[in-house]
């Protein structure tokens, strides 16, 4: 077993299981405002789409989705590259900061999405 | 005349590794990769490789052949060179000891973990432990690897984590021991296995696949891992 205590939810499938699904709920939010930016709109109707109680727990739940999404892939990308084995003791600085920007764009991107849509 | 480049390095007198250029007569014949090594080795004793079977069966001649891992003694020629160029490089990702000898630790490291032996907490019977056919099938396709690390080392995930991610190999011989009807650790094993580096850093890009001599599948084993672990946990 190997420690590893800044991952999403600490357990390998639980990351995989998330990732799959949050993909899974991204595709069908954009596949659903895709289609409907397919059927052309104005700034009117795009308003009344997000007035929708259901829409705006679906984007929420997307916001959600790409927040928890983006975590687990950037994680992996920089366990891969920002290591000590392939840059030496600076590699775990790196990393560190790194994780701690991904997890405040995060943040911040989730804060901004709620306040768009109740704000 | 072939035209063979082989990576160099002796790190008692070189600072650094070079690309050697040999030519090296085969007299037309579609020698075996391995063939050609010996003849460049009657030239020059100070060329190093492993070798032991030359028949595919000992593992020990994993080399890079022109971009692709494999056994020197089972490829011919005809199956990599193209325009009668051929560039030997030692396995990626593991240290050189010298031309084309690797250090395999951290490979054997991780082969260790997986605990590569049946474990079982019943009695001994007075013979044997007895499996039906079927349960036998099943460790086809998984025994036969002969840890030539060919897979591990064509794996960029192994590559970038060979102290936390067990590779293709390990992880092959890890379903082995799981799917064994005669072992009973298996929900220990899968234990030690839930992290996020030691199965999940497969992203299943398959490199393994391509280039196992023996055509074993270590992706479709890591696929069985993935679902034994979801229905434990699920
Ligand atoms: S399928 Fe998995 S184990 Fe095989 S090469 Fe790809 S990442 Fe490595
Ligand atoms: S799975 Fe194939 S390539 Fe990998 S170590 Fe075993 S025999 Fe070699
Ligand atoms: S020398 Fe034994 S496998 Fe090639």
């Amino acid at each position: 077993m190997v420690t590893a205590v800044t991952s999403f939810g600490r357990s390998g499938l639980s990351d995989w299981l998330v990732q799959r699904v949050s993909g899974v709920i991204l595709l069908a939010w954009f596949l659903c405002v895709g289609a409907s930016l397919l059927g052309g709109v104005d700034y009117a109707s795009w308003k009344a789409m997000f007035e929708h109680t259901a829409m705006k727990i679906f984007t929420l739940l997307a916001i959600l989705s790409l927040a928890a999404h983006a975590w687990i892939g950037m994680w992996s990308v920089g366990t891969d590259y920002l290591t000590q084995r392939l840059m030496g003791p600076v590699g775990n600085v790196l990393r560190l900061a790194f994780q701690i920007a991904c997890s405040l764009v995060v943040f911040v991107y989730v804060i901004w999405g709620i306040q768009i849509l109740w704000g | 005349m072939l035209q063979v480049s082989i990576y160099r390095y002796n790190p008692e007198t070189d600072s650094e590794p070079y690309m050697q250029e040999v030519q090296v007569d085969t007299g037309g014949k579609d020698l075996m990769v391995l063939d050609v090594m010996e003849m460049i080795k009657a030239q020059d004793a100070t060329f190093s490789y492993r070798r032991s079977c030359r028949e595919g069966v000992c593992g020990s001649d994993g080399v890079n052949m022109n971009g692709v891992n494999g056994l020197a003694c089972i490829t011919p020629l005809s199956e990599r060179v193209s325009d009668n160029k051929l560039v030997l490089r030692p396995l990626p990702g593991l240290p050189v000891i010298r031309d084309l000898v690797v250090d395999m630790s951290l490979f054997y490291a991780q082969y260790e973990k997986i605990e590569p032996y049946l474990q079982n907490d019943t009695p001994a019977p007075a013979i044997e432990r007895l499996q039906s056919p079927e349960d036998r099938a099943r460790l086809d396709g998984l025994y036969e690897c002969i840890l030539c690390a060919c897979c591990s080392t064509s794996c960029p995930s192994f590559w970038w984590n060979p102290d936390r991610f067990i590779g293709p190999a390990g992880l092959l011989q890890a379903y082995r021991f799981l799917a064994d009807s005669r072992d009973t650790a298996t929900d220990a094993r899968l234990s030690k296995l839930d992290d996020p580096f030691s199965v999940f850093r497969c992203h299943g890009i398959q490199n393994c696949v391509n280039v196992c001599p023996k055509g074993l599948n270590p992706t479709r084993a890591i696929g069985h891992i993935r679902n034994m672990l979801l229905a434990r946990a699920t």
